[in-house]
C-alpha cells in the first residue's frame, strides 16, 4: 500500500499555505458566504427562494435599476476617453513625451476615490461650485435652472468618470503597445487606409481587451460606495446606498431580505467580473 | 487627422482632470471673504478630532500593511516554491476582494462576528480594530499579493533558498534575510498603495463604526462648507506622495537587480 507514505509528505508542504487559507477562509470566504446563505434562508432557518423574489418591489428594483444605469454610463464613457487619451499618446499623434505623466496621474487619479473625490466636485461643480457659480456671473449660464444637479445620476457618472478613465488608461495602455509595427505594415502594403487598418485589424485584436476591461469599470462602479454617499448622502435610491442604510437600521424590515439585496450586488459584480476573464484570457492570444 | 483627435482626446482628458482640482484648490482658499487665505487649512489642522482620525487611521494602516506582509510574503514565497499547482487557487483569491463589494464583506463581518456568535469579535473595542484591521488586509490582498509576487518572479527563489539552506538557515532566516530584502521593492510598492487605500477608507470604518478618517471627513462634509475641499486637496495630496514614493521605490530596486 503506497498510502502511508503519501501521508507523510503531504501534511509539510502544505502546512506552509495554512495561515493563508484560514485567514481568507475567516475574513472573505466565510463572510461572503454567510450573506449568499442568508439570502435563501427563512428567519428560522429553513430554504427559501422568498428573499430572492421579496426583492421584486419598486424601491428595491429601482436602486438595482439606477446602479446598473451609473455603472454602465460610467463605465462606457470611461472605455472611450480612456481609450481615446492611451490611444493618442501610444499609437496617436499625440505628443509622446505626455505618456509617462499621463500614467503616473492615472495611478494618483485611480486611487484618488471616496469622500474626498465627492468634495472635489462639490466644489467645482455643486451648487455652490467655482465653475457653477462662474459660469452663472460671467455668462448668465445657470446649471441648475438647465437641469443640471451634480447629486443625481447624471452627477455621479461625472464623478466616477475621475477614477474610471485613469483605471481604463492603465489597463489599455501595454495593450495598445501591443499592436505590432508589421501589422500596421502588412495591411499598407496591402493598400488598407489607417481607418481599414483600425477597423479591420487593430480593433478585433483590441476589442476583448476593451469590453474586458469595460466590466471590471462597471464592477467598479456598482460597488463604489463611499463617494455615492459623501456626494448624495443616504438620498439617492442606488444599490450600495440602500445595502448601507440596511446594515445601519434595517429600512428594509427583514435582516433576510437585506442578504438577497447583498448577494444580489454579488451576483452583478460577479457576472461583470467573468465577463473580463473570459475576455482577457481570449485578448492574450493576440498581445502578449 | 490623426493628429487633430490625438490633441482633441488628450485636451479634453486633460481638462476634465483638471478641472476638479483647480475647483477644490481654489475653493478649500476662499474662507475668508474676498480674499485667499489658508483659514480652512488652519481649521481642519487644529481640529482635534481631525487629528486623532488621522493619527488612529495611519495606525491601522500601518498595522494592516505589517499584516498583510507577514501574510502576504510567507505565502507567495511558499506557493512558489513548493506549491507551483496551487498559485491559479491562490491568485484568483487574492482577486476576489476586487469581485465582492467592501460592504458585502463588512456586512458580513458585523452578522458572523457580534456578540452572540463563536467568535465576538464586535463585543469588544480591541476585537472590532482587529476585525477593522483584517478587512483591510483583505481589501489590500489584490494588489499586495500581485506587487509581492511579481517581485518573487524576478529572483530565483529555488537557488536562494537551497544556498541559504545549505548555509544553515531556518525557514525564518531565509525569509527574513534572503527572500525579503530581495523582494523590497515590490513589497515597499505594495504596502504605500495599502496606506494610499486605507488612509480615507469610509464603507468598513463606518459600519464597524471606528473613530477613522473617511467617517470623519464624511461628517465633517455633512456640516461645513470650506474645509471639505481643504480635506480633499490634503487627501490628494496623500495619494500623490504614496504614488510618487511607489515609482521611487520602483526606480530604485531597478537599480540592483541582475538583467535576467
Amino acid at each position: 500500500m503506497a498510502l502511508p507514505r503519501a501521508r507523510i509528505n503531504l501534511p509539510l508542504t502544505w502546512l506552509g499555505v495554512v495561515p493563508f487559507f484560514v485567514f481568507v477562509g475567516l475574513f472573505l470566504l466565510l463572510p461572503t458566504l454567510y450573506i449568499v446563505v442568508g439570502a435563501f434562508r427563512t428567519p428560522e432557518g429553513g430554504f427559501t427562494f422568498g428573499n430572492i423574489l421579496a426583492l421584486n418591489t419598486p424601491t428595491i428594483l429601482s436602486a438595482y435599476w439606477v446602479s446598473i444605469k451609473i455603472a454602465f454610463w460610467s463605465s462606457l464613457i470611461g472605455c472611450a476617453v480612456g481609450f481615446a487619451m492611451a490611444a493618442a499618446v501610444t499609437v496617436g499623434a499625440g505628443p509622446g513625451w505626455v505618456k509617462n505623466p499621463l500614467l503616473t496621474f492615472s495611478g494618483v487619479a485611480s486611487n484618488f476615490a471616496g469622500v474626498p473625490l465627492a468634495f472635489a466636485f462639490i466644489a467645482t461643480i455643486g451648487p455652490a461650485g467655482i465653475i457653477t457659480l462662474y459660469l452663472r456671473h460671467e455668462f448668465g449660464i445657470n446649471l441648475r435652472l438647465m437641469g443640471f444637479n451634480l447629486l443625481s445620476t447624471l452627477g455621479l457618472v461625472i464623478t466616477y468618470l475621475f477614477f474610471q478613465i485613469p483605471l481604463m488608461i492603465l489597463i489599455i495602455t501595454p495593450a495598445l503597445e501591443g499592436l505590432k509595427r508589421e501589422w500596421k505594415e502588412a495591411a499598407s502594403i496591402l493598400g488598407a487606409t489607417s481607418f481599414q487598418y483600425w477597423r479591420m485589424v487593430a480593433f478585433p485584436i483590441l476589442f476583448p481587451s476593451i469590453l474586458g476591461t469595460m466590466a471590471l469599470l462597471f464592477a467598479n462602479a456598482f460597488g463604489a460606495v463611499a463617494t455615492a454617499i459623501a456626494l448624495t448622502g443616504p438620498s439617492l435610491n442606488i444599490a450600495p446606498i440602500l445595502l448601507y442604510a440596511q446594515i445601519r437600521g434595517d429600512v428594509l424590515g427583514s435582516p433576510n431580505l437585506g442578504y438577497a439585496l447583498a448577494f444580489g450586488m454579488i451576483v452583478i459584480t460577479g457576472l461583470a467580473n467573468a465577463l473580463y476573464i473570459v475576455l482577457r484570457a481570449r485578448s492574450e492570444r493576440w498581445l502578449k | 487627422m490623426t493628429r487633430l483627435w490625438s490633441w482633441g482626446a488628450l485636451l479634453i482628458g486633460v481638462a476634465f482632470f483638471l478641472m476638479p482640482l483647480y475647483g477644490m484648490t481654489e475653493f478649500s482658499l476662499k474662507m475668508r471673504r474676498g480674499e485667499y487665505s489658508f483659514d480652512a487649512y488652519v481649521t481642519v489642522l487644529g481640529d482635534p478630532r481631525f487629528q486623532a482620525t488621522f493619527g488612529y487611521s495611519v495606525l491601522m494602516a500601518v498595522l494592516t500593511i505589517l499584516c498583510g506582509v507577514l501574510l502576504v510574503v510567507p505565502t507567495a514565497f511558499w506557493v512558489r516554491l513548493k506549491l507551483p499547482g496551487l498559485r491559479p487557487w491562490v491568485e484568483f483569491i487574492t482577486l476576489l476582494p476586487l469581485v465582492i463589494p467592501s460592504i458585502v464583506v463588512v456586512f458580513g463581518y458585523i452578522r458572523l462576528y457580534n456578540t452572540s456568535s463563536w467568535l465576538p469579535l464586535t463585543g469588544s473595542v480591541t476585537g472590532t480594530n482587529m476585525l477593522l484591521m483584517f478587512g483591510y488586509t483583505v481589501l489590500a490582498l489584490p494588489y499586495m499579493y500581485r506587487a509581492v509576487d511579481t517581485g518573487l518572479r524576478t529572483i530565483d527563489v529555488a537557488t536562494l533558498t537551497e544556498a541559504a539552506q545549505s548555509l544553515g538557515a531556518g525557514w525564518v532566516t531565509i525569509l527574513a534575510r534572503v527572500i525579503l530584502p530581495n523582494v523590497l521593492g515590490a513589497v515597499l510598492s505594495g504596502a504605500f498603495l495599502t496606506f494610499a487605500i486605507v488612509i480615507g477608507e469610509f464603507t468598513m470604518a463606518a459600519l464597524l463604526d471606528r473613530p477613522a478618517f473617511g467617517p470623519y471627513m464624511q461628517l465633517l462634509g455633512a456640516n461645513r462648507a470650506y474645509e471639505p475641499a481643504a480635506l480633499a486637496v490634503i487627501a490628494f495630496a496623500i495619494t500623490w506622495a504614496c504614488m510618487g514614493l511607489i515609482q521611487l521605490v520602483t526606480r530604485f530596486s531597478k537599480h540592483n537587480r541582475v538583467a535576467r
